[in-house]
């Protein structure tokens, strides 16, 4: 298609608008509403204002805004919400996706040269949509000697264990999906699940390339999971607790990092190990192994690695900024809700409209902590993640032998530094029970 | 009747610890070739290069070419480097010929072949990088390959493939203002690639990688037959624009690089000092450069050699010595047209290289070895 056609004619573009519009709201009807039905059937119903809230009951709802108000309410409340949309998986996905945009963008900086520009109009802000409609609609390609079972469960199993983990994260206060009190062990042990899902996929796949990445992820992940759990290991001595939610609430004064510096950058290092990224990109390393254990992945099966690989990325940033750099917590700068208009209406002139469980919602759900917490987390998270990122431009990939030295030898080394360093605070009495905090 | 087989024959004893990779000619760090790895762990144990992937004949297609036809196809096997791998046909045909070239034209000929050795240089820079996973390396010199290449096509009107050079002089005159022009952008050039060093050269990781890894020493070196950069870095100062200097290399004050390691990091490093004493050269011509004159020497249509004759010629391209002999029996056409390509000569190092290296340096080293794998197969 040319980009304006020789025989443009306003008459045709405005059918062929309406005939677009048209075929919205028929897609709409058919599709929109037996979602949302589904959805409303899955939620738990809620009981308001003494009758159940049934499936159609919630539809007239939808008339009312007054009414409407505690249904998002309610919604908002369950767990199905809190797993799919905020702390969990939607929030994430967001995340990840814009640091898949800013990763391109800023690379191509530094790089002289402009990177995706030209789909989605405004600097190529839809690429990646693009680029996963392409992903989806390759044909999946299965190595005939593969074990199919395994090799095909293997990305799923990425995806899951990375959605796992983001599920341990706390967002804000009360915001996270798994408030669990071993956080910090439940963290280690999804971390540890990671090797396995690599070494299946790439052993599965019955390959040369894939078997030596995996193997190479297996020697990197491994010999990188101690320093990385012995570098936190200062976190919980000072806060003496294994919960990330109370380890973020116990940072409102000061974070973790001016008194645990080295702690802290050795988890970075550990971190970049981890997440395979440049300069520790062995296991995809282009050049030696084509393209490591994904080389036999095809289609959305290599998406969904990709998914998996970025969703992990926004864990381990947002791990760094919960136990790190304080979490949610900062200066208040989002400003007061309008609580005004909640609990009295908004003047219009000589009717006042007032808009009811606007009240409860501001109170109980979106409250200005809650925003400006979240704020906070991601403004942290992100400033994280372009330090990740940013290797990718400096740095060549160093070798296996090198990897295993600085893994072994110095990051250890380091990390009993650092809880050296948490113990002599907490028994000098700046830290811990009497301290400081 | 033995039972012994010639080597290449021999039954290979089958060692279950080893593994053997097939690398390329489907393989993003291979190039048109395939090398065949033998692995046992991480480490290797033996490696057989495997050219002849990209071969279309050009010496056989040249005897049935005359010698003006044979330039535009002689310069296909290295695009990027096309001025240095017509200069030895060049020179060899001129002298068949017995033809006097201009002084203008001499001056512009080492321009050309600096500014190519340059492109080839920088293109080869931009894969090492990718080779050893800085992609940064690869985008900087791909964007300021183009300085050079937009000078090319000012003088040439072609950007890759330029056929300048033909017998008797170039095909034609610089364009007005060509200098100015071509001292700012050399300028600019020169102080880009000085800031390559921060990024790429003096990179702690880059240096670990490389340093100390497939060494090859100055005897191996000789022993071997490497040739251009890759003998430089061994210590041996061998640089065909000093020690055979042709055209105007002897009225230019050339200093050759050397470098005494001899591993990848040395080899690496060498075509980039290479770059910084090409645009000190391409300076100098610009200067002595007869500011008017004759560029072309008119010749005969169907110029033809006197009887039975040859040539042998060489000039040191990007890649090292380049040679070219020409076989005349007073015909039209060449009686037998054969290129000495520096990358064959430096891919037989490669075996030596390798053994006992581990996986992770084959792109490091083998990419260092300067070597194109069209230009090998010719």
């Amino acid at each position: 298609m040319s980009v304006i056609a020789p025989d443009f004619k306003l008459s045709g573009f405005i059918k062929s608008l309406i005939t677009d519009i048209v075929w919205a709201l028929l897609i709409m009807s058919l599709i929109g509403i037996p979602a949302i039905m589904m959805i409303l059937f899955f939620v738990p119903m809620p009981v308001i204002d003494g009758e159940l809230l049934t499936p159609f009951l919630a539809f007239t709802y939808i008339a009312d805004p007054s009414r409407t108000l505690p249904l998002v309410q309610a919604f908002m409340e369950t767990d199905m919400f809190k797993i799919m949309a905020f702390p969990g998986f939607g929030f994430a996905a967001l995340l990840a996706a814009g640091t898949i945009f800013v990763e391109r963008k800023m690379l191509a900086k530094l790089q002289l040269r402009v990177g995706p520009f030209y789909c989605g109009k405004f600097e190529g802000i839809l690429q990646l949509m693009g680029d996963g409609l392409k992903l989806i609609s390759k044909e999946i390609i299965i190595p005939a000697k593969a074990d199919k079972p395994i090799f095909w469960a293997a990305p799923v199993l990425f995806v899951a264990s990375a959605a796992a983990f983001v599920a341990l994260i706390p967002v804000a206060p009360g915001w996270v999906v798994a408030d669990v009190d071993m956080g910090l062990l439940a963290v280690f042990a999804v971390i540890g699940f990671f090797p396995i899902v690599t070494i299946l996929s790439a052993w599965s796949a019955n390959s040369k390339f894939p078997f030596i990445g995996g193997i190479r992820a297996l020697f990197q992940m491994v010999s990188f999971e101690i320093p990385l759990i012995l570098s936190l290991l200062g976190v919980v001595m000072v806060t003496g607790t294994l919960n990330l939610s109370e380890i973020a609430a116990s940072q409102s004064s000061f974070p973790w990092i001016l008194f645990l510096p080295v702690g802290a950058i050795v988890f970075f290092i550990t971190m970049l190990a981890e997440l395979e990224r440049i300069p520790f990109d062995l296991p995809e390393a282009e050049s030696e192994i084509v393209a490591g254990w994904l080389t036999e992945l095809s289609g959305m099966m290599y998406g969904l690695v990709q998914l998996g690989t970025y969703l992990k990325l926004y864990a381990f940033a947002a791990l760094f900024t919960v136990l790190f750099l304080g979490g949610w917590n900062g200066p208040m700068i989002v400003p007061p809700l309008p609580m005004e208009i909640a609990t009295h209406g908004l003047e219009m002139g000589p009717i006042t409209v007032k808009i009811g469980g606007l009240e409860s919602l501001f109170t109980q759900l979106i409250t200005q902590e809650m925003l400006n917490g979240t704020l906070m987390f991601v403004l942290k998270t992100v400033g994280v993640i372009f330090f990740i990122l940013l290797p990718r431009g400096v740095f060549p990939r160093i070798r296996v032998d090198m990897l295993l030295n600085l893994g072994w030898h110095k990051l250890i080394g380091l990390a009993f530094v650092n809880i050296f360093i948490a113990l002599g605070l907490v028994y000098a009495g700046v830290l811990g029970p009497g301290g400081l905090q | 009747m033995t039972n012994e087989l010639p080597p290449g024959l021999a039954i290979q004893k089958v060692d279950e610890r080893i593994m053997t990779l097939n690398v390329g000619p489907q393989h993003p760090g291979s190039g048109h070739m395939r090398i065949i790895v033998q692995i046992d762990g991480d480490y290797i144990v033996a490696c057989d290069p495997d050219p002849g992937y990209v071969h279309r004949g050009e010496e056989k297609m040249a005897e049935y070419r005359n010698y003006i036809t044979n330039i535009p196809h002689l310069e296909r096997p290295v695009i990027h480097d096309s001025c240095n791998i017509l200069y030895p046909y060049v020179l060899g045909v001129e002298e068949l010929l017995g033809i006097e070239v201009p002084e203008r034209a001499k001056y512009v000929r080492v321009i050309c072949a600096e500014l190519n050795r340059c492109i080839y240089i920088m293109y080869w820079l931009a894969i090492y990088g990718i080779f050893l996973g800085h992609s940064t390396m690869f985008m900087w010199p791909a964007g300021d390959r183009e300085l050079l290449i937009d000078l090319m096509e000012k003088i040439s009107g072609a950007r890759v493939t330029h056929a300048h050079f033909v017998p008797g002089g170039v095909r034609n005159d610089l364009p007005p203002n060509f200098e100015e022009v071509c001292l700012r952008q050399i300028n600019y050039f020169e102080k880009r690639i000085k800031e390559y060093a921060a990024v790429f050269y003096d990179n702690p990781i880059l240096i670990s990688r490389t340093e100390n890894t497939g060494v090859l020493s100055r005897e191996d070196a000789i022993r071997l037959g490497t040739t251009g950069s890759v003998l430089r870095a061994s210590g041996v100062d061998y640089d065909l624009r000093i020690k055979e200097p042709y055209d105007v290399y002897e009225e230019l004050d050339v200093h050759s690089p050397v470098m005494k390691e001899g591993d990848s990091y040395a080899r690496s490093k060498i075509p980039w000092l290479d770059m910084l004493e090409s645009c000190n050269i391409i300076k100098q011509a610009l200067q002595k450069m007869p500011k008017s004159g004759s560029v072309r020497v008119k010749l005969k249509p169907n110029p033809k050699g006197k009887g039975f004759d040859s040539v042998y010629k060489r000039v040191e391209s990007g890649r090292g010595s380049l040679g070219c002999h020409i076989v005349s029996d007073g015909k039209v056409e060449p009686y037998r047209l054969k290129l000495s390509v520096p990358s064959f000569r430096n891919l037989i190092a490669l075996p030596y290289l390798l053994k006992g290296e581990k996986l992770g340096n084959m792109p490091s080293v083998y990419w260092s070895l300067n070597y194109w794998p069209v230009e090998a197969d010719r």
